[in-house]
């Protein structure tokens, strides 16, 4: 019941997930940031097996920081995209990983970008994008509201109404949400969204 | 009275449908086309519709990928990584027949764990011949002296190519037949469609076209 969902605007990239940490019918926590800062203009949005996902999060994180302890320069966001594929890619044969990824990043020649890598490593550049049984329902809100060059607070307003859907149709759904976002100024968290007593109110109480 | 009973069919691996694709090259005069749609989808639910499944492997060549998008990622991986070794070595670019072989041999090296595309090559060759072929996922080769398709609307575009094609066809009305008999089999896939790319290869120009069908 994980998910992750993806938005890009106007030289931003926004990357929102569920904070549950659930294993058959126990909550361990709820407040699990799924959502990891892989340097100063990268975040990378995991969902699937806990272990993979952190394992894996933080394998990539540490190889992008060794590549630019080395060269003296961080990788761009197409490269680490590349990089996360191929390391899924060769694993998949051997030892796969379950994890599906949402890549955003802010590069000042190229500007916002987000990457849709899956479990299987097929890989896409995408504007928006959504992974779990919240896709089902946040895809089709995103083909209808989302426009290109979108501000912050449309954005983030986008992503506030797929949280809602999400909360009011998904069957033991998740509550809690992380919301972050990456621009020229870096990769940070924006806002977290709690729960309501009753789903169906206008999902935007911040903790 | 007796009622015969056909043994059940069996079950069609599905993993050539877990992406949806549909890949068509066609040979004209002194010229060749080759096209794919554009969904790319996670079974029931799209994900995007701009995929790309056909790439240059040099200006007179082009290589067209279905069936598993992340195993047709990484086949075009190796195989561009492959012919760059080839025309660092021999100073040129490759034959389209070479390539056909050298896709082929990629592919059998995997023989008992295979990479889930199907392949179709197509290029101009000597003289600018164009020269167009298909391969299973086992990288059986299957010469065509017209046509060629995959994926999961393989069957519709047999049957859409098959009643379009004229052979000697110049570059226009090439992409013509070619866009159409793509549309029309896809419109009856669930799987593929998204509009299309067409690329139209002669010897002096390629022309890239993307076309907008039934968005469903």
């Amino acid at each position: 019941m994980e998910c992750v969902l993806g938005v890009v605007g106007r030289d931003f990239a926004v990357v929102a997930a569920d904070t549950s940490a659930v294993q058959s019918i126990l909550v361990h926590k709820s407040d699990e940031d799924k959502v990891m800062v892989l340097d100063s203009h990268k975040l990378m949005g995991a969902s699937g097996e806990p272990g993979d996902r952190v394992q894996f999060t933080e394998y990539i994180q540490k190889n992008l920081h060794l590549y630019q302890f080395r060269n003296n320069i961080p990788l761009s966001t197409a490269a680490t995209a590349n990089f996360t594929r191929g390391e899924l890619a060769t694993a998949l044969r051997k030892n796969p990983y379950s994890v599906n990824i949402l890549l955003a990043g802010y590069d000042a020649d190229v500007g916002a970008s987000l990457y849709y890598i899956d479990y299987i490593a097929t890989f896409h550049k995408i504007e928006k994008g959504a992974f779990g049984y919240g896709a089902y329902f946040c895809l089709s809100l995103m083909d209808k509201l989302y426009r290109p060059d979108m501000s912050v607070e449309e954005a983030v307003d986008l992503v506030d109404k797929c949280i809602k859907e999400i909360r009011l149709r998904l069957v033991v759904a998740p509550q809690k949400f992380i919301i972050k976002i990456v621009d020229k100024d870096g990769a940070r968290e924006y806002a977290r969204r709690a729960y309501t007593d009753s789903p169906s109110e206008a999902a935007t109480v911040t903790a | 009275m007796s009622v015969s009973v056909l043994p059940p069919p069996s079950p069609a691996p599905l993993i050539f449908e877990y992406n949806g694709s549909a890949v068509v090259a066609m040979v004209g005069k002194n010229c060749f086309a080759i096209a794919c749609d554009r969904r790319l989808g996670v079974q029931l639910q799209t994900v995007a519709t701009d995929f790309r499944r056909v790439f240059k492997v040099h200006d007179k060549l082009y290589i067209g990928l279905s069936g598993l998008a992340t195993d047709a990622q990484t086949l075009y991986q190796k195989v561009v990584f492959r012919h760059k070794l080839y025309q660092l070595r021999e100073e040129r670019d490759m034959k389209p027949q070479t390539f056909a072989s050298l896709v082929s041999t990629l592919l059998y090296e995997k023989r008992f764990g295979p990479y889930f595309c199907q392949p179709v090559i197509a290029g101009l060759g000597d003289d600018d011949e164009p020269f167009i072929c298909t391969t299973d996922c086992l990288g059986a080769k299957e010469l065509a002296k017209d046509f060629v398709v995959s994926g999961t609307a393989s069957e519709s575009l047999y049957g859409a190519c098959e009643s379009m094609y004229k052979p000697n066809m110049e570059p226009e009305e090439l992409f013509e037949t070619i866009s159409q008999a793509l549309q029309a089999s896809v419109d009856r896939d669930c799987l593929s469609g998204w509009g299309g790319y067409v690329l139209v290869v002669t010897p002096t120009e390629v022309r890239e076209r993307v076309i907008k069908g039934r968005m469903d």
